[in-house]
């Protein structure tokens, strides 16, 4: 176990080492400079000479990456260009939005794949799963933006349940703060879970196959017992699997629901950073990605575990 | 299943919209913005946004510039100009106070100005400060502002957010917490959403102010802008962005939709170093090839009023010129071949990411290739755009929106991105500064348009629209934006 975990720190080290080199490497290859950018395009050359210095753009590239390695080290999150603000506040300010949203738009996944798909494979062939594959089918097909328009046009504008996009912070208590959340996630959890209830189905039905799976049924476990206890443990690798890559997924596709609904989140900002060149956002913000996923991907293998005993933490 | 019916009915309740009480005069506003400030103090960042915000809310300058455009008294009372137009004497408003309750005074004036004009200054309009020879402060009502030269925008350029004047012990936090001596103080500011402003009592006039509170919701999707607007949760878009829908709004009863202009002069800039373009003839060709009309139609909805030189109807002394550069092929054609260009002509169209650009390079460049000028187009985003086309000037032609007021002086400076070098357009401009009288000013003025007009320096094309979509009963939003701003003090609830 100690040496899992070990592996594990270094992987996680390693991924974000290169992720930094890489998105150092994309920002300097991108033309324009953040405060060209800041001051706009009527101002003095002098003027943005001024600002290039103050910002410390007109230091030499390695000097710059090595400062911004050295500061991340430190737990320094620097200061954002464009915003005169810590980033260290910006993140934790979109987080606290994005991270509900996720946790939402996870939980609504999660519910809507399991529970269609292991309806689906229990009526293998009949009318509810070939209904419920049509669908999922569709909700593949949607475009998470445009299911979003939808959403909106429909319970937004004409019957005026949720508000049309924007985010009113925690402060006003928990209801307004979720209730600007449920229709981001609904358009999130949509389409995962299409996907999801897919491969919920398919593993449920790999598994119904087998001798147990008959056995239990033949000493006379009921249907629903048979699929709680035995179907669904045994079907949970796949989806687990898939559970995780869907949350990167997710944190991706967040990035065109925020822009949808106007929602000040982690997508939103590290947008706008990358348009304003505001390096320092855009460090922090990916970083902080990179290390959400390769979290959760450490998570998928501690549950690898927790599901089937038989699969060792020791590893290959 | 009776429990889940029952389930599902007492969501469906809980999702209901609560009952809303009954109504007095409103006093809260939600007013759209389409980018977000990046910071707060106008006179180190360089965002229109941030004027948008602040501007005659927040802060005030000496002048205000009025919703027409014309030039008025704010924290200056009075003042009078030397007969050389180089020395400016202001009598200051008494008994004003910034919002954290230190007096206004001269001495301020003298901070703001000497800060806009220092050497790590980031302000835009730093050249107008710079051009300061010395501010005499004889008493704490009274500045005395000397010039190195005489600059005929000098007021008007007091009455921007470049020109407005901080508290001096506040001023290096205003990015973030500004202070000045509006009739709204800062309130709060939620990154990537949105900006509360509230009415401050220890305002001069706070009584006549109609507004308690007023939040800026920033949405730059057009989509979301109009589904915001027919949601109920914007109260007034100015901006308004998504100029498809607007035939939705303008049927609707629950709106006012009003069409102004703004300070906007869209044109097809051109490189006029690069060859064949260095040829007046070529750029003349170019500028026959474009049909305003179709522009307009295709790039603002048909909104928008055609501009034959570098300045809008708003400007003073201004006259039409589009008369020297109609919509012409054949002519275009004959210039080309009198300019012994082999065709098709090959060039590249840079187009910046706001949808006049993306939408009307299109039209822009199926009529250049009418008369055999192969325009091929080229994307970018902003910063791309201002790196390659603004700084390194690498580009041929490109589509851009030039929204600073008054600004026939970029035509002055060679090293602009048009590259557009005349002795002679100088000297006009050198003779709009020293004029004595208006009437001789005007005079030069007219001139200086004629000049950009005549070398066709670019394709002068049209003024943006100004696009407002309104609540019915939100009242006192300006209809033309002379400049960047909304002057929240006009605005009520009827």
């Amino acid at each position: 176990m100690g040496g899992f975990l070990l592996r594990r720190c270094a992987g996680f080290a390693a991924t974000l080492i290169a992720a930094s080199a890489i998105v150092f490497l994309v920002m300097e290859v991108l033309p324009g400079n953040a405060a060209q950018v800041m001051l706009g395009p009527e101002a003095p050359a002098e003027t943005v000479r001024a600002l290039t210095q103050k910002l410390g753009l007109d230091r030499p590239p390695l000097a710059r990456y090595l400062g911004w390695v050295e500061g991340m080290a430190r737990g320094d999150l620097g200061e954002s260009y464009a915003y005169a603000t810590p980033a260290g506040d910006l993140v934790a300010q979109s987080l606290s939005l994005t991270l509900p949203l996720a946790a939402l738009a996870m939980a609504l996944n999660t519910a809507l794949g399991l529970a269609l798909g292991l309806y689906a494979a229990q009526h293998h062939n009949r009318p509810g799963d070939v209904a419920i594959m049509g669908m999922s089918q569709i909700g593949i097909a949607l475009p998470t933006f445009w299911l979003a328009i939808l959403l909106i046009l429909l319970f937004a504008v004409e019957l005026g349940w949720f508000p049309a996009g924007g985010f009113p912070g925690w402060g006003g208590g928990l209801w307004p703060g979720l209730r600007a959340l449920i229709l981001p996630a609904v358009a999130l959890a949509a389409v995962q879970g299409a996907i999801l209830a897919r491969v919920t189905r398919a593993a449920a039905l790999d598994v119904m196959r087998e001798d147990f799976v008959r056995t239990a049924l033949a000493k006379g476990l009921s249907r629903g017992a048979v699929l709680r206890r035995h179907v669904l443990r045994n079907a949970m690798i796949p989806i687990v699997t898939v559970l995780g890559l869907q949350f990167s997924n997710l944190l991706v596709l967040t990035i065109v629901v925020e822009n949808v609904f106007s929602l000040p989140g982690l997508g939103h900002l590290i947008l706008n950073a990358i348009a304003n060149r505001d390096l320092v956002v855009v460090r922090d913000v990916v970083m902080l990605l990179a290390a959400m996923v390769v979290a959760v991907n450490f998570l998928v293998d501690l549950l690898y575990a927790a599901i089937d005993p038989r699969l060792s933490l020791r590893g290959p | 299943m009776p429990r889940t019916a029952c389930v599902i009915a007492a969501l469906a309740l809980a999702l209901l919209p609560a009952p809303a009480p009954a109504e007095e005069k409103k006093t809260t506003l939600v007013l759209g913005m389409v980018l977000e400030p990046p910071g707060l103090d106008p006179t180190s960042g360089a965002a229109a946004a941030i004027g948008e915000v602040t501007q005659y809310n927040i802060y005030e300058g000496l002048t205000r510039i009025t919703a027409e455009g014309t030039l008025a008294p704010l924290l200056a009372e009075s003042w009078t100009v030397s007969p050389d137009r180089r020395t400016y004497r202001f009598a200051l408003r008494r008994g004003v106070r910034f919002q954290n309750g230190e007096p206004f005074t001269a001495a301020d004036v003298k901070f703001s100005f000497a800060r806009a004009a220092a050497p790590g200054s980031t302000n835009k309009e730093k050249a107008v400060f710079a051009d300061i020879a010395a501010i005499d402060t004889p008493d704490p009502a009274t500045v005395a502002i000397t010039l190195t030269r005489a600059d005929p925008n000098f007021l008007f350029s007091l009455g921007e957010s470049t020109g407005v004047i901080l508290e001096p012990k506040s001023a290096d936090g205003d990015a973030t917490h500004p202070i000045g001596t509006g009739p709204f103080q800062f309130e709060s500011w939620v990154k990537g959403a949105s900006i509360t402003l509230a009415k401050w009592p220890g305002y001069r006039d706070a009584a006549a102010i109609g507004l308690e509170r007023a939040t800026f919701r920033i949405i730059s999707d057009p989509a979301a802008q109009t589904a915001a607007l027919l949601a109920g949760d914007v109260d007034a878009f100015p901006r308004f962005g998504a100029l498809d829908s607007l035939k939705q709004f303008q049927g609707d009863a629950r709106f006012t939709v009003t069409i102004g202009s703004t300070e906007g002069k869209t044109i097809l800039a051109i490189n006029n170093k690069r060859k064949p373009l260095d040829d007046v003839r070529v750029r003349r060709a170019i500028a026959a090839a474009i049909d305003r009309t179709a522009v307009i139609d295709g790039a603002s909805n048909g909104m928008g009023v055609p501009i034959g030189s570098h300045y809008t109807p708003n400007d003073p002394f201004y006259i039409d010129l589009t008369g020297l550069s109609p919509y012409d092929p054949a002519k275009a054609r004959a210039l080309l071949a009198e300019a012994g260009v082999s065709l098709p002509l090959k060039l590249t169209l840079t187009l910046p990411p706001p949808p006049y650009a993306r939408q009307g390079g299109q039209i822009v460049a199926a009529e250049l290739a009418e008369i055999g000028v192969e325009a091929r187009i080229e994307t970018v985003e902003w910063a791309q755009w201002l790196d390659g086309v603004y700084k390194r000037k690498n580009y041929d032609l490109t589509m851009i929106s030039h929204v600073e007021p008054r600004d026939l002086a970029i035509y002055a400076n060679p090293d602009y991105y048009f590259q557009y070098d005349s002795a002679e357009f100088r000297a006009i401009l050198d003779k709009v500064g020293a004029a004595a009288d208006a009437g001789e000013r005007g005079r030069w003025l007219e001139a200086a348009q004629r000049r950009l007009a005549e070398d066709q320096v670019n394709a002068f094309l049209y003024v943006l629209p100004q696009v407002t979509v309104a609540k019915k009963g939100v009242a006192g939003l300006w209809r033309n934006s002379p400049i960047f701003a909304n002057d929240l003090a006009a605005v009520s609830w009827q």
